[in-house]
């Protein structure tokens, strides 16, 4: 059997074997759409709410991914201070690890009372998302070559040129790891967000789409929403991971095709 | 008699966990020498190196440079790995040392073919280092400590980790591109037949602490070949290096 017919056909085989006995079994029981819809009836509501549905996706991608891109940014730029000073790191890591460990659902609720819904979906999506692009870029930046420093020390390079052409080189695999683990996390942030808005009677996201949807009984659009969110977490996803197979594949082991 | 191009009077290096790595290390580097620090583990031989490349600091003594202070920054550096940027080509690799003194790459890039070429590497410029094998990666380690043209070239058992074939082969590279640069050597090793091979003159050290217990001269002219290894003045010069070593090691600390 050959790699891509089991990479590729065999999930899809299994999705249509589970899909198929899912509509079938909705048929055959007669469940009613309000307990359980059918694959078809997810599908028929997707496409007859689609516009409600895209309006709100519109409005959950653009919070997630500007959380998402902001955590990024503020995880390396602090991973890169606290990963050249240890003394920076002694004072702030603390910080970085109560607000990373304190959990997000509970800090959602209160930060509604200060600020407006949009705004608490984007700080969730960051709390998330930068704790792990912050310590994998901490390790990143320790695990630099000894021998490499000092061939830079030897000539005599400034600490910026250390930075930016030996620290971060070597720590990119680690931000990059830090990046896959945090960017289909800001998607969780922004959705346990946008519920804490959504029973607050506020909101326009798929995850608040979801929360009306089943106070209506509404449930094929609830299951709808729920597969639009689920395909931005995937789409989100591979993206990461194709952006960081194109910036490792030339020389990092772990972007490497094994050879026999 | 050559003047000295760097001198060591009375260096003490002493970590910061009490250790005392070197203790009154006196010695002069003659211009154009090949000159081998050879001693066990623990010696303190390639803390030496370290201190004359200004990477670590001295305790105590003094380092001076009688020909100036360019030569104190006209030093090239191979460490006992190849400590390649496994992210950068053979060429960035080399560039590296230009790169960080502000040549551009256009300007540097004649000097690189140049010295890839040297080392045996002209056809490797566009590779990435994993796919090199361990002697090339060490070539590539070497063009890169002499693309600065320096005067003084630092060497940390730079061939420690690898084969017996691949390290013979490098040792008769290395005696030609010293000829070819005309580039004096410090070279640290723990082998007694490669520093007498390689060297003009072999200090021998002895550990805890770190210190001189004898400077032998290896009086034989370049170039030398393999049937240099079969030469009285090899195998006399070998004993009394084994000898030295021994005898420095104490009866107490046989292996």
């Amino acid at each position: 059997m050959n790699d891509s017919f089991s990479r590729y056909v065999l999930p899809l085989v299994l999705a249509a074997a589970i899909v198929g006995y899912w509509e079938f079994a909705v048929w055959y029981n007669e469940i009613p759409p309000y307990q359980l819809p059918s694959p078809s009836g997810i599908v028929a509501a997707l496409v007859r709410d689609w516009p409600i549905l895209a309006t709100s996706m519109w409005v959950t991608l653009q919070t997630t991914l500007a959380g998402m891109i902001l955590a990024f940014i503020g995880g390396v730029a602090l991973g890169v201070l606290l990963g050249m000073s240890k003394t920076a790191e002694n004072m702030l890591f603390p910080y970085a690890v109560v607000l990373q460990v304190t959990p997000v659902i509970a800090i959602a609720p209160i930060l509604l009372i200060y600020y407006s819904a949009p705004t608490v979906v984007l700080m969730t999506a960051f709390i998330v998302t930068y704790f792990p692009v912050l310590s994998n870029t901490i390790t990143g930046m320790r695990s630099t070559d000894r021998g490499l420093e000092a061939l830079f020390d030897l000539y005599g390079a400034p600490t910026w040129r250390k930075i930016m052409l030996l620290k971060l080189k070597t720590a990119l695999p680690y931000i990059l790891t830090g990046f896959k683990i945090g960017g289909p996390l800001a998607l969780i942030g922004a959705v346990v967000a946008e519920i804490a808005a959504g029973t607050a009677g506020a909101g326009s996201g798929l995850a608040y789409r979801i929360i009306e949807s089943t106070y209506r009984l509404n449930v094929p659009r609830a299951f709808a929403a729920l597969l639009l969110l689920s395909i931005m977490g995937i789409v989100i996803f591979y993206v990461i991971v194709f952006v960081s197979h194109l910036l490792l594949k030339d020389w990092h082991e772990s972007a490497m095709t094994k050879e026999r | 008699m050559p003047s000295p191009l760097v001198s060591l009077a009375h260096v003490r290096k002493t970590f910061a966990n009490g250790t005392v790595a070197l203790e009154d290390l006196t010695m002069d580097v003659r211009e154009g020498e090949f000159l081998s620090l050879l001693g066990p583990s623990g010696c303190g031989k390639s803390t030496a190196l370290r201190l004359i490349a200004n990477l670590a600091d001295i305790s105590a003594g003094a380092i001076q440079w009688p020909s100036g202070g360019s030569a104190r920054s006209d030093i090239g550096f191979v460490f006992q790995e190849p400590t390649l940027m496994p992210w950068a080509s053979v060429t960035e690799n080399v560039y590296l040392p230009l790169k960080l003194r502000g040549v551009s790459k256009s300007e540097a890039m004649p000097k690189i073919t140049e010295t890839l070429a040297l080392v045996g590497l002209a056809d490797f410029a566009k590779v990435y280092p994993r796919e090199l094998s361990g002697g090339m990666k060490m070539r590539v380690s070497i063009a890169r400590a002499l693309v600065t043209e320096p005067k003084l070239l630092l060497m940390d058992e730079p061939f420690a980790a690898l084969d017996e074939i691949t390290r013979f082969r490098l040792n008769d590279d290395l005696l030609r591109l010293k000829q070819a640069k005309d580039v004096t050597v410090i070279f640290v090793t723990h082998s007694v037949y490669e520093s007498v091979y390689l060297s003009t003159r072999i200090i021998v050290m002895a550990a805890r602490p770190g210190r001189v217990v004898a400077d032998l001269a290896v009086d034989a002219p370049y170039p030398r070949d393999e049937e240099f290894r079969s030469t009285s003045l090899y195998t006399e010069t070998c004993k009394a290096a084994s000898h030295a070593l021994h005898g420095a090691m104490g009866a107490h600390e046989h292996l």
